[in-house]
């Protein structure tokens, strides 16, 4: 019933956090609550708490590292650094986490995105410690559900964590927000993804009850023992449309996206980092590694439908995002086409795909991220915190930096050669055309709806007269430079060389293909390995052997 | 002719309730000696100890009832493992409960009126609560109650299942109708509970007769036989006597559940009770009443043959289906904390039905499960309930009024949800308990309610009933609207009226003490300074001249309320021990 193979890196990365956020609850709790109103912390008062909650998050960083050195990168595909340990016998469910290249990508986005949440949220919630206090320890408490869910290996651990994850992410919206309608977005968020979970949970129970009753045992429920069950057709579909609409509400997915723009505009950008970036990414890796595996008849008897409603994602959130007039709604729109990429890459079943999907989780994750944090630092110095667009003006002028990486970031987002997402983009459209060809051709535009209303928001706000408001903004100060410093850097390494990561994604994708019942269709498209041609003088010569 | 022959008895199956009966008449002895300022303790102790007791007959109980059901008198006491594990459920509750029940927090005085005869607003009245009398006959009296209750799930006989009916509703009557404040409240609830009570014990005993009437016995295991055999009875060949018969039984015991559409006493009595006795009653009557229920429909529905048993089957999930939605949909728009539990439980009973609906042993084994966190849960949040006031403004804090005669009394329980706005600031470590009773009933993971969902919702669609299963789960996201709008009141919304406060304000409006539900009783009630905040404008002239404020717990309801809030974590987390055993105890034999 016990099993573990060498030191239990994923345990140790999922309770690291959670001694972490203890930690950073209890600092200078009792100080530093003067009868006035702001807090001056002293030296373990309230405002040491940040400190403790980097510095958490740090070492969770150097943990990671140690994942990725225990990691194969030659057996990507399978789970590796597994750990099983008996958890509810009556009712099968067994603690069970594992990770293949593509989890672990995810682990290490969530893990490093942490860090960087915190630091960008230093000066957040009004300068009352105290409150920041509570929010860094409810982000370190959502990091151990975030690597927790990414490392499950048992249907009944991910369901508990999906849930339970709720919970957190809403007292940060709802707590923590600086929108006037926070506490509505917050709601709305939870409701949303409560209904489609509970919709999940008759069919986990459902998926269960199919195995023979003769088969039943402590370990039923790990995601192996269930894959590759003989399913009544019916059945199969039915349980495949609650675990989607499950996954496709929390991705978000055209037509259940509408808490998201909410969401994101109410809550603090940090917030929405790890919300879009990390958490939403539940949606699609669950696509990826439950519903495919677990339904691969009804994957395949959904998939047409699932390509048509991921194409008008694609192109519904691009269109909206370039009508937004406050900036962190625009971004979540923006999330709502990418996601839509995702979508289209997993359900292409081809390996090119597939692959490109799973980088593409972690591409979109970086540069929705510093879109997110960049954009907070640039409302951080508006005088009224105002995120409409046309209340800024000129801002690159008395801010250099801070235009700068607005724009590599944005335009990372617009998938622009040289930066991570354009990589993972053309894997999914070279993936998909093989398979989807007219799905293709219409989504193609995206790409300069992406251009459109990443440049018309930078010439906006970044260019032109500076407007009074904004004359005396400083530029970005060492703290701020760190932060948006390691996003542009990991966008650019992710863009230039991905060779390294590719390897982590490549064989997880096969796997997938496979377990769907797919084979790989011939090149259709030969262009098409010409069109890489590009790719390959930036020196991305993974790409030629992939196609 | 003339020799009596005394039945073997087996006295120590008997004894769990023995226990608790016997030190109930022994409470009414104590009652007439003990003078009067000794009394609460010795009641106290003694409740306490005859609680304990009968858990601990029940722990020594265990291993033998695994092996063989123990019959008393041919049936007139059947000891199952599933009768054995709802006493033990039931036995649980009522400790904490009684523990709710002796909390006299920091102002000294417990939630049950001096003399609990006078006539409310009566100078004589007045005299009893200047006196600083006390109503120590309560624990007599939730004696009785538990002793019936640890009855009820553990009889063959029809007729002893009444008597045991109605030893746990006569003292739950009494004991409604002693609230210390808004006594008309209670009186009227007391009133309401009792009426409808007699009628739907009318209704079972009809059903008792019925069934009488086609088996010619009031045993069940009779009656089982007589569907077998239908030649041995006169009236054997009219199998209709028994289905009608059984749902009027069966409606007698929903009532006691609280299931729709035998609801309608669930909110009026739930708010007028005492707080402390509405907690005990929630969680225990409903535990003893399902373990009744089971105990009924699960043996006589074996015997049925297909067509009559699917006509049981359609009731049970019509049952379902209203309850659920009655629970959920009208819980979504109370404005009374007491109400929206008590539309909670109603909720509740839905999920519990749903779990029934397979007849079968994983159904029990959901059932007795569910019952353990439903019944954690529910005593915690009452618990919680008890210790969040309302006190008179003094003067210069009163909003323009001037002067109030009783300055800075202590009042009633505020049980407006307006008023609990902010209650996070002022008592956080209740407030976090609250939320977790809240979650476990709304059922997130991580909480004893997941697991028990988990359950009812697996029997439910291993029994082939998933449409309600989608159903329930379907309440369960309404259910959980209402639950987490109270977190959000408590824990996001600030406490001063007039929108946003700014974090340096709220930051002022921290009393320096805020007295945590799990301090040890220490300190007096603290100055919650915030006034108290209400949503609307409209409620605002009501309760202008009180403010909320948390009184602290002199020991018992706080130890309570910590024994609850780590039971429905480990529950949650670590289940596997508690579902063992209930798996061990849904062995449903005969």
């Amino acid at each position: 019933m016990t099993m573990s193979t060498g030191f239990p890196w994923l345990t140790v990365l999922i309770v690291w956090p959670l001694v972490a956020a203890a930690a950073t609850a209890l600092t200078g709790v009792g100080r530093g609550r003067p009868a006035g109103g702001a807090v001056t912390g002293g030296r373990f008062g309230a405002g040491a708490a940040r400190t403790v909650a980097l510095v958490g998050a740090l070492v969770e960083v150097a943990l990671l590292v140690g994942a990725f050195a225990a990691f194969d990168t030659g057996d990507a595909g399978s789970h590796q650094l597994t750990e099983t340990y008996s958890w509810i016998p009556a009712l099968g469910a067994s603690y069970a986490v594992g990770v293949d290249g593509v989890g672990l990508l995810l682990v290490a986005l969530s893990v490093g995105l942490v860090p960087l949440v915190i630091l960008a949220a230093w000066r957040e919630q009004g300068g009352d410690h105290a409150r920041l206090r509570r929010f860094l320890a409810t982000v370190l408490l959502l990091e151990a559900f975030m690597v927790t869910v990414f490392v499950a290996r048992d249907v009944f651990l991910f369901y508990v964590v999906f849930e339970a994850m709720l919970i957190p992410a809403y007292f940060l919206i709802g707590g923590f927000g600086q929108g006037p309608q926070r506490r509505y977005a917050a709601v709305k968020f939870l409701l949303f993804s409560l209904a489609g979970g509970l919709v999940m949970l008759v069919a986990v129970i459902a998926l269960y009850l199919q195995v023979p009753a003769a088969d039943r045992g402590p370990q039923t429920f790990l995601t192996d023992n269930l894959t590759g069950l003989t399913l009544d057709p019916t059945a199969e579909k039915l349980m495949f449309c609650a675990f989607f609409l499950a996954f496709a509400i929390k991705a978000p997915m055209f037509p259940v996206h509408s808490w998201l723009p909410d969401v994101t505009q109410n809550a603090t950008p940090g917030t929405s980092t790890l919300l879009i970036c990390v958490l939403d990414k539940v949606g699609t890796f669950g696509m990826l590694t439950l519903c495919l595996p677990l339904f691969p008849g009804a994957s395949r008897w959904a998939a047409p439908f699932v390509v048509v409603l991921a194409v008008i994602s694609i192109l519904y959130g691009a269109v909206l995002a370039i009508g937004q007039r406050d900036v962190l709604r625009l971004i979540g729109y923006t999330s709502v086409s990418h996601f839509g990429f995702i979508i289209l890459g997993i359900f292409t079943f081809t390996s090119l795909g597939t692959a490109g999907s799973g980088l593409m989780m972690l591409n979109h994750g970086i540069s929705t991220g510093a879109l997110f944090l960049v954009a907070g630092f640039a409302i951080a110095r508006h005088p009224r915190r105002s995120q409409l667009v046309g209340d800024y003006g000129g801002l690159r002028a008395v801010a250099p930096l801070l235009g700068g990486t607005f724009l590599v970031a944005g335009l990372s987002a617009a998938s622009l050669p040289g930066l991570a997402t354009f990589v993972s983009e053309i894997m999914v459209f070279l993936g998909s055309y093989a398979r989807w060809p007219a799905a293709v051709l219409v989504a193609v535009p995206a790409v300069v709806l992406a251009a459109v209303y990443v440049l018309l928001t930078y010439q906006r706000m970044f260019t032109g007269t500076t407007t009074p408001e904004l004359a005396g903004a400083r530029d970005l100060d060492g703290r701020e430079k760190t932060v948006a410093g390691v996003l542009v850097a990991a966008l650019l390494v992710l863009g230039l060389v991905p060779g390294p990561v590719l390897d982590y994604v490549r064989a997880p994708g096969e796997v997938a293909v496979e377990q769907v019942g797919e084979t790989d269709p011939p090149p259709v498209f030969e262009p098409a390995a010409s069109s890489a041609a590009p790719v390959g003088i930036d020196g991305r010569t993974t790409e030629g052997s992939l196609l | 002719m003339n020799d009596f022959v005394a039945p073997p008895i087996d006295w120590a199956a008997v004894s769990p309730v023995l226990i608790v009966l016997a030190a109930g008449v022994l409470g009414v002895l104590l009652e007439a000696f003990v003078p009067a300022r000794g009394r609460r303790a010795t009641q106290l102790a003694l409740t306490l100890v005859a609680l304990a007791g009968s858990l601990v007959a029940v722990g020594l109980l265990w291993d033998r009832v695994q092996e063989h059901a123990v019959s008393v008198v041919g049936g007139s006491y059947l000891l199952t493992p599933f009768g054995l594990a709802v006493q033990a459920v039931v036995g649980v509750c009522a400790l904490l409960g009684v523990l709710v029940v002796a909390e006299r927090t920091t102002t000294g005085q417990d939630a049950f009126a001096p003399a609990a005869a006078a006539v409310p607003g009566t100078a004589y009245e007045d005299e009893t609560r200047r006196a600083g009398l006390q109503q120590t006959e309560i624990y007599p009296l939730i004696l009785f109650a538990t002793g019936g209750m640890l009855l009820f799930p553990a009889t063959d006989d029809l007729i002893v299942m009444f008597v045991a009916l109605e030893v746990l509703s006569l003292p739950l009557y009494v004991l409604c109708a002693t609230a210390r404040r808004r006594r008309l409240l209670s009186q009227e609830a007391a009133f309401k509970y009792f009426v409808l009570g007699a009628f739907a014990s009318a209704l079972f005993v009809f059903g008792i007769a019925l069934v009488y009437g086609f088996a010619g016995t009031v045993r069940l295991q009779g009656v089982v036989a007589v569907l077998a055999d239908p030649s041995v009875s006169p009236l054997g060949s009219m199998p209709a006597l028994v289905l009608v018969g059984l749902l009027l039984v069966l409606s007698g015991l929903l009532f006691k559940i609280g299931a729709a559409p035998f609801h309608a006493w669930t909110p009026d009595v739930y708010q007028g009770a005492p707080t402390p006795i509405t907690g005990f009653m929630a969680a225990c009557t409903k535990a003893a009443a399902i373990g009744a229920l089971v105990r009924v429909l699960f043996t006589l529905a074996n015997g049925l043959d297909p067509a009559t048993r699917h006509d049981v089957e359609v009731a049970l999930w019509a049952v379902a289906i209203l309850t659920m939605l009655v629970g959920t949909v009208a819980g979504a728009v109370q404005t009374d904390v007491k109400r929206m539990l008590a539309y909670s439980s109603i909720a509740h009973a839905g999920f519990l039905v749903v779990g029934l609906v397979g007849m079968d042993e994983v159904g029990s084994q959901a059932v007795l499960f569910y019952l353990l966190a439903y019944g954690l849960a529910t005593i915690g949040a009452f618990a919680v309930v008890t210790l969040v006031r309302e006190r008179t403004l003094t003067g210069d804090e009163a909003l323009g009024d001037g002067p109030v005669p009783d300055d800075g009394v202590v009042l009633g329980e505020a049980t407006r949800l307006a008023q609990w706005a902010g209650l996070g600031r002022k008592a956080p470590w209740l407030t976090a308990a609250f939320s977790l009773f809240l979650l476990s009933m709304a059922g997130i993971p991580l909480t004893a309610g997941f697991v028990a969902k988990f359950g009812v919702f697996s029997a439910a669609v291993e029994a082939g009933a998933w449409p309600l299963a989608l159903l329930g789960v379907l309440a369960s996201a309404v259910a959980v609207f209402f639950y987490v709008r109270v977190i959000v009141l408590m824990v996001l919304t600030p406490p001063t009226d007039g929108g946003d406060a700014t974090p340096a304000e709220a930051a002022t409006s921290v009393p320096a003490d805020a007295a945590g539900g799990t301090g040890t009783g220490s300190g007096g009630a603290p100055s919650g300074s915030g006034a108290a905040t209400l949503t609307g404008a409209a409620t605002r002239t009501l309760v202008s001249r009180t403010v909320v404020t948390v009184v602290g717990s002199r020991g018992p309801a706080a130890f309570a309320i910590a024994v609850c809030a780590v039971g429905v974590l480990l529950l949650g987390v670590l289940p596997a021990g508690a579902l063992d055993l209930a798996g061990q105890a849904a062995q449903f034999r005969p």
